[in-house]
């Protein structure tokens, strides 16, 4: 068996590796260099060396988009895990209704994110407007927020399953030890079940974090990065100088951002995943 | 043996992928094709039969695809990457035509291009070749309800001034719980609306400007005649349908539908929003008319219409020689023997000699103020510096539309004129 497979490996493997080659790798080397570059089409780009990174960088815009997106994604990734995890605690308690339940927190998922954002405006405007505040493209402070209770809102419930599986998975007969040790629920909580379910919090904070950074559709349709860029992330900065800005120049700073982006992403990633994965414990 | 064999499997699956990807054939390189990257999608059925009826009778193919509102650019640039590239496209005046100068075949020598009655209608490039020609003259002013007007007691003929305008506008809002309507429709800043004000309004103080200097742009726009645009904005958000802290979130569609139900005289607005309004279940023509944008600048009794263009035509030089040569017939058909279709199904007034009477009664109107000396006009946004800059002048709008103090309108006022500076210095590198 070892053998045949050994064999026979890149009969299987190679066909998703030259798509992966063709759909990943080698765009991404293009954009690379084109980063390097000022082009208006990718086939017709010239060199420029390194002045691209240079304007990103001193790019004002880019930076108060990125401190904005740092502060979203902080303050999402603690709401949207928190929440996640207490709803994931209640319905793993065998109340009545629990599949009900998760399907419906589930739910908001499988709506995309541009159509999403549209409700939540209307939603949103009209709360403002009868409280009396200017409207969502006028104010940066419910913008974030606005920002934070839609993500949350979306993506609590992905997490609530990835959670209740981690809960379910803990062994019972750890909890009932803890118990009969003379724990209390909360102690149980702390000390079994949360170094229990630890895969899944590095799961679930690699998927909150990456996503918060990452946000695009939400931020366009909700804010649209009104008033004057003050709630717009990264993304969609990086979005706006392609192809918002007239002039050549400004693909290739375009595309010079996404890369930073790029690196600022994953080591923001592995250095979240290096840190919980440290906290795992082996059952 | 079995791994080489393994090995060529996988290759020969890997170039069964790759080959499905290419070789479509080379029939049409003889005659040439047309491929039209449309901007207009209000337009796609009319330009495709037209291109139907221009490949019956030629025989040459012509495809028209059209890019969704607002995707024009972003389509643009994926459709020019490709093999099957746009051989004719579209910008939208000289600061879109900087992305693409480099693509842009020279007219100079075209026979559409001997047709055109203006040079007004043209954008150059840095060595003086025709880079794009125009084709279409639209115009836009303040669409109003003659029905509503009569029944407030006024007629257009009232309105020949800003101050009357003003005076008019603020008599029925003192009236409009007796009358039942406001006198403008709600000024939207949602985007599919701002544009009318931060780009079409915005128009009438540099115009104003311009004129004032003998000039025809600037990379230094000054506050000349910013206290007027101040006025009349001031004059549609406090005289509209809804309260002006509502703005931010009203659309385009918002607008157009209270004037359509009869809530507002006034609905600033051009040309081509003559099939939105006329026709089965909406007005009758008779009850429109569209008067000039005032703000208190120069003769304005004999002040005309907004009418330019944003439409221009660019020929792809990348393309092959016939293709080149199959899109310049093609664009010498739509001026020269399809003139009366562009007149009727399309609506276009087009700036060509060939030009034949448009069906849309404000194109028609426009030619009659012309007509009786009236002086239109001209567009001169075209020249303003960038997005980011109407962006700019949009959002410190609709913050002083919902707080309306002097310390916001100074906002509005820097990101005009400021914003205008930087904008410009940017575009220089």
């Amino acid at each position: 068996m070892e053998k045949a497979l050994k064999k026979w490996f890149p009969v299987f493997v190679l066909p998703t590796f030259a798509a992966f080659i063709i759909g990943f790798i080698w765009p991404f080397i293009q954009g690379l260099y084109l980063s390097l570059c000022r082009f208006t089409t990718v086939k017709n780009a010239k060199f420029v060396g390194l002045e691209n990174y240079i304007k990103a960088i001193t790019d004002s815009t880019f930076g108060d988009s990125f401190w904005f997106t740092v502060s979203f994604a902080v303050v999402s990734t603690i709401v949207i895990n928190v929440l996640a995890f207490s709803v994931a605690l209640a319905l793993t308690r065998n109340i009545r209704g629990t599949n009900v339940f998760r399907t419906v927190f589930f739910m908001p998922n499988l709506i995309g994110g541009i159509v999403l954002g549209y409700i939540w405006q209307i939603l949103f405007n009209c709360v403002l407007s009868s409280l009396g505040e200017p409207l969502l493209s006028l104010n940066t402070t419910a913008g974030y927020w606005g920002l934070i209770i839609l993500m949350a809102w979306q993506q609590v419930g992905y997490m609530m399953i990835i959670y209740v599986a981690g809960l379910q998975n803990v062994p019972p007969e750890l909890v009932e030890a803890a118990e009969i040790d003379g724990a209390n629920p909360l102690q149980t909580l702390f000390k079994v079940k949360l170094p229990m379910v630890m895969p899944s919090i590095t799961i679930c904070l690699f998927l909150t974090i990456t996503n918060s950074f990452k946000l695009f559709d939400q931020n366009l349709a909700l804010t649209a990065g009104e008033p004057a860029h003050a709630t717009e992330m990264l993304a969609l900065n990086i979005y706006n100088t392609f192809y918002a800005r007239s002039g050549p120049q400004w693909k290739g700073i375009g595309q010079a951002k996404a890369v930073i982006f790029f690196v600022l992403v994953v080591c923001i990633a592995l250095s979240q995943l290096r840190a919980t994965r440290s906290k795992e414990v082996q059952q | 043996m079995k791994k080489a064999l393994a090995i060529l499997l996988a290759l020969i699956m890997v170039f069964g992928l790759v080959g499905c990807g290419g070789g479509s054939g080379d029939a049409e390189t003889e005659t040439g094709s047309v491929y039209f990257l449309n901007f207009k999608p209000e337009q796609d059925q009319q330009w495709k039969d037209l291109a139907a009826a221009y490949t019956e009778a030629t025989g040459v193919e012509v495809t028209v695809v059209t890019a969704a509102s607002g995707e024009y650019e972003t389509t643009l640039m994926a459709e020019m990457g490709k093999d099957e590239a746009p051989t004719l496209f579209q910008v939208n005046g000289p600061n879109g035509l900087k992305n693409w100068v480099d693509y842009c075949y020279d007219l100079s020598g075209s026979e559409i291009y001997s047709h055109l009655n203006s040079d007004d209608y043209i954008l150059k490039n840095e060595a003086g070749e025709v880079s794009a020609i125009s084709y279409v003259i639209e115009s836009y002013g303040i669409i109003t309800n003659k029905t509503l007007l009569a029944e407030a007691g006024y007629s257009v003929e009232d309105i020949t001034s800003f101050a009357d305008l003003k005076a008019v506008a603020e008599d029925i809002t003192a009236r409009s719980a007796e009358l039942g309507f406001s006198a403008f429709s709600s000024a939207g800043m949602d985007s599919s609306s701002d544009w009318r004000f931060k780009t079409h309004l915005a128009n009438l103080p540099i115009w104003a400007e311009y004129q004032a200097n003998g000039i025809n742009t600037t990379t230094e726009i000054k506050d000349e005649y910013l206290d007027n645009y101040r006025a009349m904005w001031d004059l549609y958000i406090n005289n509209g349908t809804c309260a002006p802290a509502e703005l931010s979130a009203k659309t385009g569609d918002d607008s157009r539908n209270e004037f359509l139900a009869g809530e507002a005289v006034f609905f600033q607005n051009g040309s081509w929003e003559y099939g939105n309004l006329v026709g089965e279940g909406k007005f009758a023509e008779e009850d429109l008319t569209m008067i000039p944008i005032y703000i208190g600048y120069g003769d304005e009794a004999n002040q005309g219409l907004c009418t330019g263009t944003e439409n221009y035509w660019c020929v792809n030089k990348e393309a092959s020689e016939a293709d080149i040569e199959a899109t310049l017939a093609f664009i010498n058909y739509c001026v020269t023997d399809a003139a009366e279709t562009m007149a009727s199904s399309l609506g276009f007034v087009i700036p060509y000699d060939t030009a034949a009477e448009s069906s849309n009664m404000f194109v028609k109107l426009d030619g009659e103020m012309l007509a009786a000396g009236k002086k239109p006009v001209s567009w001169n946004f075209t020249t303003m510096p960038s997005e980011e800059w109407k962006n700019g002048v949009g959002t410190a709008l609709t913050a002083y539309a919902a707080d309306q103090t002097d310390a916001n309108w100074d906002a509005v006022v820097k990101a005009f004129v400021e914003g205008w500076a930087t904008e410009y210095a940017l575009l220089a590198e």
